[in-house]
Parts: C-alpha cells; sequence; structure tokens
C-alpha cells in the first residue's frame, strides 16, 4: 500500500480552508489565546521587584503554564471536530470512497491542527515576552527570560499539541456526537499538562535531563499516536457506527 | 466477449443476526446503466458500500472494474470507480471548485483544474466555481456532486438514489446527466426507488429486496411476471361476454372490470388477438368506445414482487 504526501496535503488543505470559514474554529483560535494570556501578562507586570527568588519563579512558572494551555486546548477543539464533523456533515463517505488511505487522512487532518495551533501558541508567548521586555521589572523580565523556561515552552508546545491532536481525533473517530468529543478531549488534553505542571511547581524536581527525557518521551508518544489511532480508525465502523 | 464491470457471487453481509445482503449474484456490463430497486431497508446502500469497499461482505466474492474485492485492493478499486451517495456529502463552507480541487488531490490528478473544470463544464456549473456550496440549491449541490464522481473518470459510477428530494426540473437534468454519463460508455449503478427512474434510464434492473428478486430489461421483467392483456370499453355491458370472447384465436381468458363495460383479455400475442376480438365485439353489435393493450409498468413488477415479499414475511 502505498503512502502518498500529495492525498495528506489536499486533505490539510480544504481543513483549513474549512476552518477559515468556520465561525466555531475561528472563535475557538482567537477567544482560548485571549483568556489564557489576560492573566500571564497582568502577572508578569504587577510583580514587585523585591518579591523572593522562588515565589518569583513559582509565578512566572504559573503563567507559562497558562501558555501550555493554547496548545493543550486549541488542537483537541479542532481535532475533536475533525472525524465526527465530517460525519455530521455527511462528507465521510464520499471521503472515504476516495484512494485516500487512513493513514493519509489522519496525517492530513492531524497537520492541519498542528499548525494554526503552533501558530497561534508561538504568537500569544511571543505577545507574552514582548509584555515582559517592555514593561516588567528587569528582574523579573531576567527570569522570565531564562533559557530553561524559554526551552520547555518552545520544545513542550509541539509535542502538547501534537498529544492533544492525536487524543482529539481518537475520541472524534469513537464519537457521534461533536460536543461530546470536544470536552472529551479537552480532558484527555490534560495528562502531559500535568506533568509539566508537576515540574513547574517543583512536585517532580526539574532538570533539564528530566525535561528533555519527557520531551523525548512525547515524541515517541506522539509518534506512535498517528499509527495507534491509524490502527484504531475502521472505515466500516465509521460509516455504519457498527 | 469484455469482462464485466462488475460481477458478484453470492455477496453476503451480515449485521450481528440480521442479514442485510443474501447471497447476490449478478453481472454488470461495461457501459451499462443497471437499476438495483428495492424498498427502503432493502441492503442497497450496503451493496453499492460492499462493492465500493467501504465494508466488508461477510461472504460472497465480487469483482470491481476488474479487481477482486478485497482489502488489499481497496485503494486500487476506489481508484476506478466513484461513489455518489444518497446526500451531496459537500463541504458547505467550501466554493464549489474548492471541494472539487479537494477531491482532485485525493485522486492524485496531475491537473486537477483543468479536470475540475472539464467536470463542472459536463454539469452545466462552470458559471458557479466561486459559489460557496452552502448557497446552493439542492439540485445544484446534487450536480456538484455528479461532478465529483466524474472528477476521476472512473470505470464504474454508483449512484445512490441521485435524484432523492429533487424537484421535477432538477430530476430531469439530473437524468439527463445519467443519460450522458451512459454515452461516455461509463458504466452506472443505479441505487434507486424511482421505478418511472428506473424504467427511463437502466438498460437492465434487479428487484432486491434482500435476496436478488429478479434481473432483467423493464420489458423482460414485465413479461415474465404478466400475461399480456388487451383492455376493452364498450358503452354498455355486454349481454354475454363468454360469448364474444371464449374461443377467439390467440385468448386465454378474460374477466370484467368493476366498471360495466370493461374487460380485460388475457392473450398471447395482442397483434393476433386484438383484431379477433374486435371482429368479435362487433359481430355482437357492441359499440366500442376503445381497445387497447394493458400496459404494466416497472412499478406493477415491482409492487407484485415486493408484495409477495410482505406476504411471505413471518408476522
Amino acid at each position: 500500500m502505498s503512502f502518498s504526501l500529495g492525498r495528506a496535503a489536499a486533505i490539510f488543505t480544504k481543513e483549513l480552508r474549512d476552518y477559515r470559514r468556520n465561525r466555531f474554529v475561528v472563535m475557538s483560535m482567537a477567544l482560548l489565546p485571549a483568556v489564557f494570556i489576560v492573566l500571564p501578562v497582568v502577572d508578569i507586570v504587577s510583580v514587585p521587584a523585591q518579591v523572593a527568588s522562588p515565589r518569583l519563579d513559582n509565578r512566572i512558572s504559573l503563567s507559562l503554564l497558562y501558555m501550555l494551555l493554547i496548545p493543550a486546548f486549541v488542537p483537541s477543539a479542532l481535532s475533536a471536530y475533525s472525524v465526527v464533523g465530517e460525519r455530521d456533515q455527511g462528507t465521510l463517505e464520499p471521503l472515504l470512497s476516495t484512494p485516500l488511505t487512513k493513514e493519509e487522512l489522519l496525517l492530513g487532518k492531524g497537520f492541519a491542527a498542528l499548525v494554526p495551533a503552533l501558530c497561534v501558541a508561538y504568537a500569544v508567548f511571543g505577545v507574552f515576552l514582548a509584555v515582559a521586555a517592555g514593561l516588567a521589572h528587569p528582574v523579573v523580565r531576567s527570569a522570565v527570560f531564562a533559557s530553561s523556561h524559554l526551552l520547555v515552552q518552545l520544545l513542550f508546545t509541539p509535542l502538547i499539541a501534537s498529544w492533544s491532536i492525536w487524543v482529539g481525533i481518537a475520541i472524534s473517530s469513537r464519537s457521534r456526537d461533536v460536543r461530546v468529543a470536544q470536552q472529551l478531549s479537552v480532558f484527555a488534553s490534560f495528562p502531559p499538562l500535568a506533568l509539566v505542571a508537576l515540574m513547574s511547581f517543583n512536585v517532580i524536581s526539574a532538570s533539564t535531563g528530566l525535561a528533555l527525557g519527557l520531551a523525548a518521551g512525547l515524541v515517541v508518544v506522539d509518534g506512535l499516536g498517528w499509527r495507534a489511532v491509524a490502527a484504531m480508525f475502521d472505515r466500516e465502523r465509521l460509516l455504519t457506527g457498527g | 466477449m469484455d469482462a464485466p464491470a462488475l460481477a458478484t457471487e453470492q455477496l453476503t453481509r451480515r449485521f450481528g443476526g440480521r442479514t442485510a445482503v443474501d447471497g447476490l449474484s449478478l453481472t454488470v456490463a461495461k457501459g451499462e446503466v443497471f437499476g438495483f430497486l428495492g424498498p427502503n431497508g432493502a441492503g442497497k446502500s450496503t451493496t453499492v458500500r460492499m462493492l465500493g469497499t467501504l465494508i466488508r461482505p461477510s461472504s460472497g466474492s465480487a469483482t470491481v472494474a476488474g479487481l477482486r474485492l478485497s482489502p488489499e485492493n481497496g485503494v486500487e478499486i476506489r481508484r476506478r470507480i466513484s461513489i455518489m451517495p444518497e446526500s451531496p456529502g459537500l463541504y458547505l463552507r467550501l466554493s464549489v471548485a474548492e471541494n472539487l480541487e479537494c477531491f482532485a488531490g485525493l485522486y492524485g490528478m496531475s491537473q486537477p483544474k483543468e479536470r475540475v473544470r472539464a467536470a463542472l463544464a459536463a454539469v452545466s456549473m462552470t458559471d458557479r466555481t466561486g459559489e460557496l456550496c452552502q448557497n446552493l440549491s439542492k439540485g445544484l449541490r446534487q450536480r456538484v456532486a455528479l461532478a465529483r464522481a466524474l472528477l476521476n473518470d472512473p470505470e464504474v459510477v454508483f449512484l445512490d438514489e441521485p435524484t432523492s428530494g429533487l424537484d421535477p426540473v432538477a430530476t430531469r437534468e439530473v437524468h439527463g446527466l445519467i443519460d450522458g454519463l451512459r454515452s461516455r460508455g461509463t458504466t452506472v449503478f443505479l441505487t434507486t426507488h424511482r421505478l418511472e427512474e428506473a424504467e427511463r434510464l437502466c438498460d437492465r434492473v434487479a428487484i432486491f429486496n434482500r435476496t436478488l428478486r429478479l434481473v432483467g430489461g423493464p420489458q423482460e421483467l414485465r413479461d415474465q411476471l404478466f400475461t399480456r392483456a388487451l383492455v376493452v370499453r364498450t358503452v354498455k355491458a355486454l349481454p354475454d361476454p363468454a360469448d364474444v370472447f371464449s374461443g377467439l384465436p390467440g385468448v386465454q381468458g378474460w374477466s370484467a372490470g368493476q366498471e360495466p363495460g370493461t374487460y380485460t383479455v388475457m392473450v398471447k400475442e395482442p397483434t393476433i388477438a386484438a383484431p379477433a376480438v374486435a371482429r368479435s365485439l362487433v359481430a355482437v353489435g357492441a359499440d366500442v368506445l376503445s381497445l387497447t393493450e394493458a400496459h404494466r409498468s416497472l412499478e406493477d413488477v415491482y409492487l407484485q414482487l415486493i408484495n409477495e415479499d410482505t406476504e411471505a414475511r413471518p408476522q
């Protein structure tokens, strides 16, 4: 069986065109990041210069954790819609009647959820850094720009987003209702986030090695996610609901 | 002789304890417009989905567009066929062209824009390419769906209730498009329960209700199920109809209709029997209003078979 990047790209393009005109998607993309950036920005600007170092670190970690909610929630809303949404619109059968394989379909849909999620997440993080650079106290600013914080943010954003996408698609292909799929997907996005939270708040003592180890673990899980979801994906069950 | 476009052998599909399609065996020749008729829930869509590799048969075998129906051949079969489901299944937030471009990409076409243009030209939609599908009428959406089904220049097109819910004008347009497919030499497997549609469009029809009940040309089916008949109408009821109709050449029997002066005369061959009946009526001085051959429609054939099924079903 041959894998065609062209067919995956056709799905990717179609999804992006559809998102662009889907009010729910546009609102999710706009509102969720807006909600998640307000608190960190206010917090970072209002931190007094004389705050104790561990407390400052905690507050910055909390702010950055908010940033990581974006790659967890934005793609989960998109991916949860991906299969059950097709079924709702009656487009699933024409789609499955083409030479498209399930791996191509999932890859196209996965990337279509990943790309906008990353754009939004990094853009919001950029805004956060800009505010910190321009308005925060120099002590706070230098703590925000600590290389470990930046590394965690840059590294875990795509990994958490990918986790959310595969879990979202898996739930979507098993659901019969869009809203149920989206709610379940949001819940299922929490495990990797919880892990990052435990590290951020020093429940698990964080180190660069541990962060990299976790990241490597997530890379493997995300890589396997595509295959695992493809294995769960069954044309017949999707069409007959059996 | 050319290999058939479709051939099934004892094709069966069960869902749990329920058998949706039971031992279907038929062949469809290349270029044929084949009607697949049956009531709702008869298993028509299940058959199309099996032949389109969307669901697996429980048993039996089939050949589709020259390939054995199997999971390994799924991609290649789907490349050679197209399925237009009952609902057009368009992305309503995308334009007509964007919908078709997506599918052109899925078929791996080298010049997608040209193919999209050609498919839209075939359904007379070139002036609506930029329009969002959500703004199109149901008939126009059906046309776009048909254009999508033509994109890959398929060997076999499965049309599942293509005129369902369409008004008469849109229905006529779709019929014209199916005629167009016939003239292109495309094999059409038309699933419908609109009998006049099947009678008008199909070379052969199969009447199917979980099992295959009958297959043949519409006239062939009528001949198989019904004896031919003449319908006689006179101004007044005949005093002794038996004297008029019995013993005439080619006449097998007769019956009086509910209205006075109406008779149905069963005949072997109308061209032999009709003149004899006319002479006999004139001989007894009957005032004849009309003498015509009874027309049995495909609907009569269908209802006869489906009613038999209903009566045979255990209560």
